[in-house]
């Protein structure tokens, strides 16, 4: 790193050599995916990645994880999708809480998720999306556990989805606990959860300040939470803009800089999904990855093409073109592109 | 043609021939009375709650698990998370704060969901077909789906019928509907909710008030009751069934110009 400006190269950011100016107040947070990944993200760790379905996955970030081939993860969600595809499909994970795997009209089920559950290839544990997001805020409160009256009576509490061998070791002893309310004689139940606090959450956010403040801008879905009871967070970005700016109006801001830890500036970062007054989701794209996701090799040559053969974020963008990207800009006062061709 | 099953693109109604898709959205949007608060799931869900909005409910609120609260729906979302749910709402917030409206006690919250399976009580299967721990068919699993059965003040259910969905038992229950009927539902902890209807692509179906059973309450013109039980996997109580008023030219033309034109839901 050069004194007084910040390189970024490889893969995820802007072409090598191009010389970013320096902000001060990000204290060394500013990196590229890879450096993000090398840091952040480690075999066996449990990784949070926000977003839902088709919105603000933080994609670039997910494509780095992949290329690094980082094994054994333990992934976090409510809703995820397409980033929960991808790090499936590649094999990065090896079990997961969630509540959801699809991609709404473009994959009812997730393809590459579906197949290696049917396959066994990755322990799944089943909760709700009120669950996951309620385990979050236990683990940013830093309480062990967080009542709830979803799933009274079902499989979701009476089944694990995991074989007692593999609690212990930071995986909660019960699933679920069905409790009594303590502080009534009636007979009203509850659901005790697990609270959840990753090795790191991710997410994609429109922008962040030169101090470090993150806007989000649309539903902010489980993400704050997500970030709140995470050891450390990675976030990345379209925009890094003034601080003064974001502070102007504190109301419009969803992370304080002291709980970021690493700021990935990636354009498009969440493409193929949408990210609030930037861009859509990309149709064309999310129908391709339909297409070949259900067939193992074809699959491998998706990922070969889409992923392992990524140069450089430059690169990425290039490959799905300047009319398409074009296409799916979002209107500046409606937040997505009127008129899409969504079919 | 006797009626709008799965092999049929359309039925004919006198001069207005349209799809069970179709019939399956306005009957849904029927439920829906102006000034009721609606959670809304991904698919037809979105399409009844959108018709019901342009036709009879212009003051329904609809509302998202993901944290949009009141959007007009200009544009159909395809998915909870579409940024068209994010546009000229009430407010945009997150998931723990929809479930707070999806519960809240002074609301009444009627949530449309979807399944792959369903049992005579109501309960709901969006998990797996075949064994849990070693499934022949993985879905999606509950997202909100669990949530709504268990905090909403009920829910309509939008299913495909056929023997393989109505079935006499879930391979894993995802959703609690009645539970195993009766008062199991209250005893097994919850102080409301519950499902209030079915509509498939050949009737709908609603819950007996003491036993909480599954039984046929309209049935669409061109179907029969002896139709509707042999595509059902458990006996169903038919002695109480009307047929159904067919959609109107104006309930399918905001269908199809309106809400979906590009036919991202309504297919074909």
């Amino acid at each position: 790193m050069l004194a007084g400006a910040f390189v970024v190269n490889g893969p995820g950011a802007l072409d090598e050599g191009d010389v970013m100016p320096q902000h001060d107040m990000l204290d060394g947070k500013l990196m590229t995916v890879d450096e993000a990944v090398e840091r952040f993200v480690h075999d066996g760790g449990q990784v949070c990645v926000g977003g839902f379905t088709i919105n603000r996955n933080p994609m670039a970030v997910v494509y780095g994880i992949a290329r690094r081939r980082v094994k054994d993860l333990h992934l976090v969600a409510h809703s995820n999708g397409q980033a929960l595809d991808v790090l499936v499909g590649t094999g990065c994970v090896r079990r997961l809480d969630i509540a959801y795997g699809g991609n709404g009209r473009f994959a009812s089920t997730c393809f590459r998720f579906r197949k290696a559950v049917e396959r066994g290839e990755v322990q799944i544990e089943d909760y709700t999306n009120n669950q996951m997001s309620l385990r979050f805020l236990a683990g940013a409160l830093n309480v062990p556990f967080i009542p709830s009256k979803s799933g009274l009576g079902t499989d979701v509490v009476e089944r694990s989805g995991l074989p007692p061998e593999a609690r212990g070791d930071g995986v909660p002893r019960e699933k679920v606990v069905v409790l009594g309310d303590p502080f009534d004689d009636g007979d009203d139940q509850v659901v005790l959860l697990p609270a959840l606090t990753p090795d790191v959450s991710i997410i994609h956010a429109q922008q962040v300040g030169t101090g470090g403040t993150v806007r989000i801008k649309g539903l902010t879905f489980a993400d704050l939470e997500q970030c709140k009871a995470a050891t450390a967070v990675i976030v990345s970005c379209e925009e890094i803009v003034p601080e003064e700016y974001l502070r102007i109006d504190p109301d419009q801001n969803a992370l304080p800089p002291f709980l970021v830890d690493a700021v990935v500036p990636v354009p498009y970062g969440a493409h193929p999904t949408a990210c609030r007054y930037f861009y859509d989701y990309d149709p064309v794209h999310l129908n391709h990855y339909k297409a070949v996701a259900r067939d193992d090799e074809q699959f491998a040559a998706w990922l070969d093409e889409w992923v392992y053969g990524i140069e450089s974020w430059d690169h990425y963008l290039d490959k799905v073109g300047g009319a398409r990207l074009a296409r799916i800009r979002a209107n500046t006062v409606d937040g997505y592109a009127p008129g899409l061709d969504r079919r | 043609m006797t009626g709008p099953t799965q092999d049929a693109k359309t039925v004919s109604a006198g001069a207005v021939a349209y799809s069970p898709r179709e019939m399956m959205a306005i009957a849904a949007g029927r439920f829906v009375k102006d000034g009721d608060v609606l959670f809304a799931g991904t698919g037809v869900a979105m399409l009844a709650a959108a018709v019901a909005k342009r036709i009879h409910a212009p003051h329904a609120h609809i509302f998202f698990e993901t944290g949009g609260i009141g959007p007009p729906l200009d544009e159909l979302p395809m998915a909870v998370a579409d940024p068209r749910v994010m546009a000229y709402g009430s407010l945009n917030a997150g998931l723990v704060e929809a479930f707070s409206y999806v519960a809240n006690r002074r609301l009444h919250t009627i949530a449309f969901l979807g399944a792959a399976q369903i049992d005579r009580y109501g309960n709901l299967n969006s998990t797996v077909i075949g064994d849990y721990l070693a499934p022949k068919v993985r879905f999606s699993g509950s997202g909100g789906a669990c949530d709504a059965g268990s905090l909403a003040s009920g829910y309509i259910v939008f299913m495909q019928h056929g023997v393989e969905k109505f079935v006499e038992k879930l391979d894993y229950l995802t959703t609690p509907g009645w539970l195993e009927g009766g008062d199991s539902r209250r005893r097994a902890g919850f102080r409301r909710g519950g499902p209030i209807a079915v509509v498939t692509d050949l009737c709908v179906l609603k819950f007996h008030e003491e036993t909480h059973e599954m039984y046929l309450a309209e049935r669409y013109e061109g179907v029969t009751p002896e139709q509707v039980q042999q595509h059902t996997g458990f006996p169903l109580d038919v002695s109480r069934s009307s047929v159904a008023a067919p959609p109107t030219g104006e309930e399918l033309r905001i269908l199809r110009d309106d809400v979906d034109p590009q036919r991202l839901i309504l297919g074909g």
